[in-house]
């Protein structure tokens, strides 16, 4: 009764020691680098912004067509376009550390090598809160190595990334596997600190009258709200199975959805698609969330963490009609 | 009891503010405003070619010729999940004007509109024409539904007392739009009206006009016709800047999904959203 004096609702969680002002980020590769939106959106109010993956080297991305709307979602090969780690410690980073939200750098690399690289130069470096190592992007395939479906793999990148750093280390994870939930395991074991779940399923969408792929990599990544209860159930499973933190991404677009993603067992969530149609939808939701925790009488968000109530005995399905 | 019925009325008042803030819609900075706008009209104005009227005082106040809105057709869930972009057509004081061919889900919605619905809409967006260059006569180069953000253009170039010729192709004369043009020659595929051929054999003989005195081409059309026209101004060394379409779901430079390629060291690739939809000929690879 006396907590709620104030109605002040808690919507702050810890991870590594470091505390991140509220439950809701935004996703790699939909933000940028958090300096084409900073204008147009007040991203201090978000938890949290994961860059754009970074690589040792600049990379060009892949030729056009790289996005293709689908049913509620859509598809995309960007082909980790970015400009490389050392661009965006000069250009980037500097405007970065000046903002009052927390930034996660995403590295992908197409070896060992390079996730070592890239992380221990972003070491030396203030302003990076915790790392999140993209081991799941569909669209770029090199050297042979299919990192995110090869289980003995990410958890050889985990540990050693582990020995590098002392930040959190957020392993992004593929739905493309059988069972997501023995990667999120076999990081847990090598000292990962939290997953990402789950990053694009690969899908497909063709022009009849040419007959052609309508992506140039003819198979993409497929985000947006059609992904969200396959996204659910994968945090769900994930949550069953290992102890570490959940970042819940899958075509969130509203409140209630990230409230399911709590609910399902993720400690934070990351918005991906959604960026694009509304640039301030994240700000709006992180608003939104702390609004609907006052409403609910819930004086912290994070008792919602994978709070389902599995019981179906007395359930009543609501909204269905 | 008070207390209880104090803690009642800051409920009601923080119920407010959530629907505020979930409702809010409009974020403007940089002259770039997320709006809901009121549609003033949606006409056909030839076969499935439509021109949209909408009111946003704070777009007509900062856009200039070859800027474009990404415009929500549908509400969440209900539709078309991403934008839809679109040149500015033309600016009427309050009003902004798009015309655009209804070709798909989201552009059949957008045609459907009716005076009084409202639509979401992101913009201006992108880079304008570069009005100010050194040139006497501009020459406007529009392949079909290319014609769209010129009306815009050429109001900008009569103030600054560029002289203008535009030539339009079509395939034929049911096709043709030359409302707020200028000194206008057409061509169309089938002979029904004005030149018989293409727009790029109806416009060269002019590039050797001398009365016209300095030239600069402005272009927008299919990528064959801006590639032509990109070869000739080389030849003749003339400045030719055309605008293009990209495949885009943000219209920002967040999804980097509209590359082009550049000419020149440096980066591969420039985005058509955020580098263009203006570009020099020069700088890219058609």
């Amino acid at each position: 009764m006396a907590a709620s004096k104030k109605n002040k609702v808690k919507t702050s969680f810890t991870l590594r020691g470091v505390e991140f002002k509220n439950r809701v980020f935004v996703a790699s590769g939909t933000f940028g680098y958090g300096d084409e939106i900073r204008t147009l959106v007040d991203v201090n109010r978000l938890g949290g912004i994961f860059t754009k993956s970074l690589s040792w080297k600049p990379r060009a991305g892949n030729p056009p067509q790289r996005v293709v709307e689908t049913a509620s979602g859509m598809l995309n090969s960007i082909g980790l376009a970015n400009i490389g780690v050392h661009a965006f410690i000069e250009q980037k980073l500097p405007n970065l550390r000046a903002l009052d939200t927390k930034i996660i750098a995403n590295i992908a690399a197409s070896s060992l090598q390079e996730y070592c690289d890239v992380l221990s130069l972003l070491e030396e470096q203030e302003g990076i809160a915790a790392y999140e190592i993209n081991v799941s992007c569909p669209n770029v395939k090199e050297g042979g190595l299919n990192f995110g479906t090869d289980c003995s793999m990410i958890g050889k990148i985990t540990a050693s990334l582990r020995k590098l750093t002392n930040k959190a280390l957020i392993i992004k994870l593929t739905p493309n596997v059988t069972h997501i939930s023995e990667f999120a395991r076999a990081v847990e074991a090598e000292g990962a600190d939290a997953v990402s779940v789950i990053n694009t399923l690969i899908g497909m969408a063709i022009d009849i009258k040419t007959r052609k792929p309508k992506l140039s990599t003819v198979t993409g990544g497929l985000s947006g709200p059609a992904i969200k209860p396959v996204a659910l159930a994968k945090v769900y499973e994930v949550a069953k199975s290992v102890k570490i933190p959940i970042f819940g991404i899958g075509g969130i677009a509203s409140v209630e959805d990230a409230i399911e993603f709590l609910l399902a067992g993720a400690t934070a969530v990351q918005v991906g698609t959604m960026n694009f149609v509304d640039p301030a939808i994240s700000v709006k939701i992180a608003d939104g969330m702390a609004i609907y925790a006052r409403e609910h009488g819930i004086s912290d968000l994070g008792t919602l963490v994978g709070a389902l109530d599995a019981d179906l005995k007395f359930s009543v399905l609501q909204s269905w009609l | 009891m008070a207390a209880k019925e104090k803690m009642k009325s800051e409920r009601k008042e923080m119920l407010t503010v959530a629907r505020k803030s979930l409702e809010n819609k409009e974020t403007i900075m940089n002259g770039i405003v997320q709006q809901l706008c009121k549609v003033q009209s949606c006409d056909e104005v030839v076969a499935e070619t439509f021109l949209l009227r909408f009111a946003s005082p704070e777009i007509t106040a900062s856009a200039k010729p070859g800027q474009f809105v990404n415009v929500l057709a549908a509400e969440t869930g209900k539709g078309p999940l991403l934008r839809r972009p679109f040149s500015i057509a033309r600016v009427d004081s309050d009003i902004v004007e798009l015309l655009f061919h209804a070709i798909g889900a989201g552009t059949i919605l957008l045609s459907q509109k009716q005076p009084g619905d409202m639509i979401d809409v992101l913009g201006p967006l992108g880079q304008s024409f570069r009005v100010d260059a050194d040139y006497d006569t501009a020459l406007i180069v529009a392949g079909g539904i290319g014609v769209a953000p010129f009306p815009f253009l050429t109001t900008d170039l009569l103030k600054r007392g560029k002289r203008i010729e535009t030539f339009v192709g079509y395939r034929n004369a049911g096709q043709i739009l030359t409302s707020h043009l200028q000194n206008i020659h057409i061509a169309t595929d089938d002979g029904s009206t004005g030149f018989h051929g293409n727009v790029v054999q109806l416009f060269e003989p002019f590039l050797d006009r001398t009365e016209l005195g300095k030239v600069k081409i402005f272009a927008c059309g299919p990528t064959v016709m801006l590639k032509a026209l990109a070869g000739l101004a080389k030849r003749k060394n003339i400045c030719c800047e055309v605008s293009l379409e990209g495949h885009m779901a943000c219209g920002v430079g967040l999804c980097q999904g509209c590359p082009v390629e550049r000419t020149g060291d440096g980066a591969k690739y420039a985005l058509v959203c955020k580098d263009g939809p203006i570009f020099l000929t020069t700088d890219i690879i058609l």
